[in-house]
This record gives structure tokens, C-alpha cells and sequence, in this order.
């Protein structure tokens, strides 16, 4: 079992680096340092929201209501700028929310022990409800005066490097530390692996779970942000879409079991990468919509297949509402 | 005598004043025969509205302008949102036909879910208003933008300026399934088959979504440094566009053409910043106007419905950076709704 394991990753490793080569040799203008950066800012929003998923997945959850803590709070800091409000009380207002939502979440999960799909399913709905219906004049929020120099969370680049990219790196530096050098991120792998045995062993199981959807949420705002920065408005009907389908496919194409305990930071790197290559190379080609979808979806049933019979479920831990 | 000729004086005088004043006093207003049925014949109406979604600029412009056109005759406006969800879309027109609005002022999402129910409708009596997105069936009012219109001018721009340069464009679609996108793409098609030296790299959906476009763009211009213009299918999702535009330090140098409603933070303030070269404008208050006169003719005509058929397509505004700064190019919906 633990060599098939290992091979798993070796295989999402090796699609992605024959994927890379096929491209490389093939398409005129895809091998090029500027195209590699394009590629990875392209990419880099989604690959901040992997890293999110990431810690809840590993934690044996799933976050659903990702999209919504992407659209929502960061939203409300360009509807309270453009209402007159200033840019460090408006982001303040959006961190508290964000927090506060992810409390709800996590308590949800942990203490009410709704199954985590069903619960963030509801709970995304809420807060984006929330913000159509009570925050936002419209759908786009756009830019304003007051929001001067905060794209640059977006926008240009340090050291030659896009920012997006850069605050990619910076999130999966933060993530990997909490999940390798901390305590709390111990627990989050011994909770996914067995979340009886962590609860016997006295490790505080449900604290952990809130902490978790709540650093996921601040992720996903961060992310919106980030987003926001680099086009210039929030599109908050981005909740709409199918943003969350990608998300999961970078974490599961990256070789994170869905069923927890397993995976880190590289896996979501590797995932990102293999979309980012995937999407790039379908843009570059001028593939229609349609076959983009098609191939999307191919892949990412191939990779929830793979993912079935490499890390199967634990039949002694499983139950109903797990993913 | 004296006392006589004072009298006769004052009785003259008195005479010529009431003669003076005598037809306002003796006659009585003339009445306008038709001002009493048309109001009759609105008050108390509902009038029931199915936009694709509220809570953007040009849902919520249309509202407004309906409203506030209508609401002081006593109309009585509903809203069905169903939030870009085309089933739900279709169930409210359902349920609508059998609660018997007087109009159903309607917004479609693609060209076919909601035809046949429209027709459906008009032989049940309702009238209905089709606006900016029209079906396959043609019911008794379509107001909205000309979409093969809008592909065409954008295009046209777009060429003009790619004259004496690489020629190379690229196409940012909108959701694929959607009327206007479809319709604006023959527009462009239309013009880009008289012009066999422009070559289009791309042409991709983006889905209405402005981090797909910048993302699209981005792509498309590392491949193609020397593009000279984009043709984009919605302003709204090519502000993401243009910031692809932007970052690429190619503002000026490739011309983005773009179409919406007008609204000023996201036409006339982006064509002023030149994140658009272009904006054609299909101006939402003048479109709400329009809407709310054909409401009051519909009603007032007591024509049935579905015996008459007409349209009236919008006017377009094209906004660039001559007219960006003007009073009228644009409009605030913050204005539209007091």
C-alpha cells in the first residue's frame, strides 16, 4: 500500500512534467520565461485557494463556502471604500467577518457535528446571500479613489516577479509552516488520519477543527483580495461559478486524499502547476470552451478515480457525510 | 344728471371688465377625452418583471427607470429574481402566467428556454416586453441593444485601428450559451469577412468573468506582443481585459473595444482612465424609458395581446475619450433610483 502511495504523487508528478515537455516541444511560445510567469499568475488565486482547501481536506473536512469567503469580505472592503469609509477600517471589517465565519463553520462541523459538505454547502450560501442581499449596490463591485495602492497586492511585480506569484509563495510558505513546524499542525494530520484515536490520545479535537475553517476562511480572503487587487473590482457572482470544482481538482489532482491525513504544501503546488500548464497550453492553442470543460473534466474524474484506489476509505473511521 | 352720467360710467365700466373676464368665468375647462382611460386603464395594473439577475447595472437600472415611470400611475411592480439560474427563470415565468399580470416584462437567458412559455402567455392575454436578450419567439414589444450591431461597430473600431499594423486581434466571448455573446460574435464575424488581412488569434469565452478575461488576455498577449485590439463582449468582465492590458504596458498600443450599460463607473470612468478605447453604451435609463412608454401604449391600446409586433432597438452611445468627461454619456444609478 505505502508504494502505491508513493506512486501516486510520481504519477501526477509525471503527467504534469509530460504535459510540460508535449507542450514545450509542440507550442510555439509556451517555453518562454514570460509565458512561465503568465502561467503561474494565472494560476496563482486558485492556487492560494488550494492551499486553503488543503488544510481543511487534510483535517478530513471539506470547505464548500471557500468561494463565498473569497467574494464576500473582500467585497465588502471595496463597497465600504467606495462608500466613504477608510481602506484600514473597511479591511478590519472584512478580517472580523471573515473570522466570524469561519467560527460558524467550524463550530458547525465540530461541535454540532454536521458533516463538513453540508454545512459549508449552507453556510457559503449564507454569506453570499448575505452580501447580495444586504452589503453590495451590485454584483461588481468596482474600484474607487480610496482604494489608491492597493492593487499593488495584484498588480506589477517584485523583483520581476508578478506579485500575484509572490503572495502564492508567501501563503505556502505560512501554510507549510503551520502544517510542518507547529503543534496545531500535528493535530490537524493525527485529527484526518484518525479522528478517534486524536480524541483519545487527548488531543483537543474540536478546537482544532474551528481553527482550521477559520485560518481557511482568512485564506480565502486573502485570495479574494488578491484577486480583487489584480482586476481592478470584485466580481462577487464569482460564487456562481464553478471556481470551487477547480479548487478540489488542484487539491485532489495534487495527490491530497480526500480522506484525510495525508499531503501538504507541495501537493497543492504540483496541482496548481499541472492546471496552470493544462489551462495555458489549451489558451495558447485556442481550444473552444467547450473541449477546455471536457478536458477538465476528464481530468479530474481520472484524478478522483486514482485518488479511490490509492487511499482507500477507512472502513473503522468512515462515516455517513464523508467525502 | 350728474349723478346720471356717473352711473352710466360705472355700468360701462363694469360692463367692459366682465366682458374681459367673462369667457374664463363662463366657460368651463375643456376636457381631454383620453387622459381619464389611460389612466383607468393603468391603474392597478401589475406588471411583473423576470431579469436574469438583480444586483447589476443594468437590471437594477431598468427597474429603476420602469418604477419610477410607472409607480405614479398606480402600476404595481413584482420582481422575480432568479439569480442566474435559468430553471428558476422558467418557473417564475410559469407561475407568472397563471397569477395574470397585465405585462410581463421579460429578460431571457438563452434563446429558447422561455419562448414557448412566452407564447404561452400572450395567448393567456399578458402582455409581454422582451428586453436586451429577446427568444425565438417574437411576442409584442422587444427594447434592447442591437447585438449584431454592437459586434459590428466594436469590430469595425477595432480594424480601423489595426490599420498599418500587425492586424492581429483576439475575440473575448462571453458565456457560451448566451444569446448576446452568440449574436455579437456574428457581428464581428460579419465585418471580419470583408476584412481578410485581420488575423484573430483567439477567441475565447471567458464566461462574463473578469478574472477568466484577464487571464485569457494575459496569454494572449505574451504570445502576440504585437496584438493590435481586442474585441471584448462586455465591459463589466473587460475591466479584467484591460487590466491584462494594462500590466502588460500595452495601454494605447492595443485598442480594447467593449460594449454595456453605460453605467459611469464602468464605461465613462474606464474609457477616461483608457482602459477602453471604446464603450458603445446602450444607454439603460433611455432603455427603461422606452420600456415604460411601450408599457403605457400596450395598456392604454387595449390591443390584444399578441395581435401587434414591433421592436424598438436602442440607439447606441459610443463613449471614447472625447465624450468620457460629459454630463449625458453616462449615467449613476445612485440617480436612477431616487
Amino acid at each position: 500500500m505505502k508504494r502505491l502511495r508513493f506512486n501516486q504523487q510520481e504519477i501526477v508528478f509525471a503527467v504534469f512534467a509530460v504535459l510540460f515537455l508535449a507542450f514545450s516541444i509542440f507550442l510555439r511560445g509556451f517555453l518562454t520565461p514570460e509565458n512561465m510567469l503568465t502561467l503561474l499568475q494565472n494560476v496563482a488565486v486558485l492556487g492560494i485557494l488550494g492551499l486553503a482547501m488543503a488544510l481543511v481536506v487534510i483535517g478530513r473536512g471539506i470547505d464548500i463556502s471557500l468561494i463565498a469567503a473569497l467574494a464576500v469580505p473582500p467585497g465588502l472592503v471595496l463597497q465600504m471604500v467606495q462608500n466613504g469609509h477608510s481602506l484600514p477600517a473597511s479591511l478590519l471589517t472584512a478580517v472580523l467577518l471573515t473570522i466570524a465565519f469561519g467560527l460558524v463553520n467550524g463550530w458547525l462541523i465540530a461541535y454540532a457535528e454536521v458533516p463538513s459538505l453540508f454545512a459549508t454547502l449552507a453556510t457559503g450560501l449564507l454569506l453570499a446571500g448575505l452580501g447580495q442581499a444586504a452589503l453590495f449596490q451590485l454584483d461588481v463591485v468596482q474600484w474607487s479613489d480610496g482604494m489608491q495602492g492597493f492593487e499593488r497586492l495584484g498588480q506589477g511585480t517584485i523583483l520581476g516577479i508578478p506579485t500575484s506569484i509572490v503572495m502564492f509563495a508567501i501563503a505556502c510558505v505560512v501554510v507549510a509552516f503551520l502544517l510542518r513546524q507547529t503543534r496545531w499542525g500535528a493535530y490537524i494530520y493525527a485529527i484526518g488520519d484518525n479522528p478517534y484515536a486524536a480524541r483519545v490520545t487527548g488531543i483537543p479535537s474540536r478546537p482544532i477543527i474551528v481553527l482550521q475553517y477559520v485560518v481557511a476562511a482568512l485564506i480565502g480572503c486573502f485570495a479574494g483580495l488578491v484577486m480583487a487587487a489584480s482586476v481592478n473590482s470584485m466580481p462577487t457572482r464569482v460564487f456562481n461559478s464553478t471556481l470551487i470544482y477547480d479548487v478540489i481538482l488542484v487539491v485532489v489532482l495534487g495527490g491530497i486524499g480526500l480522506s484525510g491525513g495525508r499531503g501538504g504544501v507541495l501537493n497543492v503546488i504540483i496541482g496548481t502547476l499541472l492546471i496552470g500548464t493544462m489551462l495555458n497550453g489549451m489558451t495558447i492553442m485556442d481550444i473552444s470552451y467547450a473541449g477546455q470543460n471536457l478536458v477538465k473534466g476528464v481530468v479530474l474524474l481520472l484524478a478522483v478515480i486514482t485518488d479511490s484506489f490509492l487511499n482507500p476509505r477507512n472502513e473503522e473511521t468512515a462515516q455517513q457525510g464523508d467525502i | 344728471m350728474k349723478y346720471a352720467v356717473r352711473t352710466a360710467k360705472v355700468i360701462a365700466a363694469a360692463l367692459g371688465l366682465a366682458a374681459i373676464a367673462a369667457p374664463a368665468l363662463a366657460q368651463q375647462g375643456l376636457d381631454e377625452p383620453f387622459q381619464k382611460p389611460f389612466k383607468e386603464s393603468l391603474a392597478g395594473k401589475t406588471v411583473a418583471y423576470v431579469p436574469v439577475a438583480m444586483n447589476f447595472d443594468l437590471t437594477e437600472g431598468w427597474y429603476a427607470g420602469m418604477k419610477k415611470e410607472l409607480e405614479p400611475y398606480g402600476v404595481k411592480f413584482e420582481i422575480r429574481d432568479p439569480n442566474w439560474n435559468t430553471n428558476a427563470g422558467a418557473q417564475a415565468v410559469t407561475s407568472l402566467i397563471s397569477e395574470k399580470p397585465a405585462v410581463m416584462v421579460i429578460h431571457n437567458p438563452d434563446v429558447q428556454t422561455y419562448a414557448k412559455l412566452l407564447q404561452r402567455a400572450e395567448n393567456e392575454g399578458i402582455y409581454v416586453i422582451q428586453i436586451n436578450m429577446g427568444s425565438a419567439y417574437r411576442s409584442s414589444a422587444f427594447v434592447g441593444a442591437n447585438w449584431i450591431e454592437i459586434g459590428e461597430k466594436d469590430t469595425e473600431a477595432v480594424v480601423k485601428a489595426c490599420q498599418g499594423k500587425s492586424n492581429k486581434i483576439a475575440i473575448v466571448q462571453g458565456a457560451l450559451s448566451a444569446a448576446a455573446s452568440a449574436y455579437t460574435l456574428k457581428g464581428v464575424e460579419n465585418v471580419l469577412a470583408k476584412h481578410p488581412e485581420i488575423k484573430v488569434v483567439s477567441s475565447q469565452a471567458a464566461d462574463w468573468d473578469a478574472a477568466k478575461a484577464k487571464a485569457i488576455t494575459q496569454t494572449v498577449l505574451k504570445q502576440n506582443p504585437d496584438l493590435c485590439g481586442i474585441v471584448g463582449f462586455w465591459d463589466g468582465m473587460d475591466i479584467g481585459t484591460a487590466a491584462a492590458v494594462k500590466e502588460a504596458g500595452l495601454t494605447g498600443k492595443v485598442f480594447v473595444a467593449t460594449s454595456g450599460g453605460g453605467e459611469r463607473k464602468g464605461a465613462c470612468e474606464l474609457v477616461k482612465s483608457g482602459a477602453f478605447d471604446l464603450n458603445l453604451s446602450y444607454d439603460v435609463p433611455t432603455q427603461a424609458a422606452q420600456m415604460a412608454g411601450t408599457i403605457k401604449w400596450l395598456l392604454s391600446s387595449g390591443a390584444k395581446a399578441g395581435s401587434i409586433k414591433g421592436s424598438e432597438y436602442t440607439t447606441l452611445i459610443p463613449i471614447t475619450k472625447e465624450n468620457a468627461d460629459s454630463q449625458t454619456a453616462c449615467w449613476n444609478l445612485s440617480d436612477l433610483k431616487k
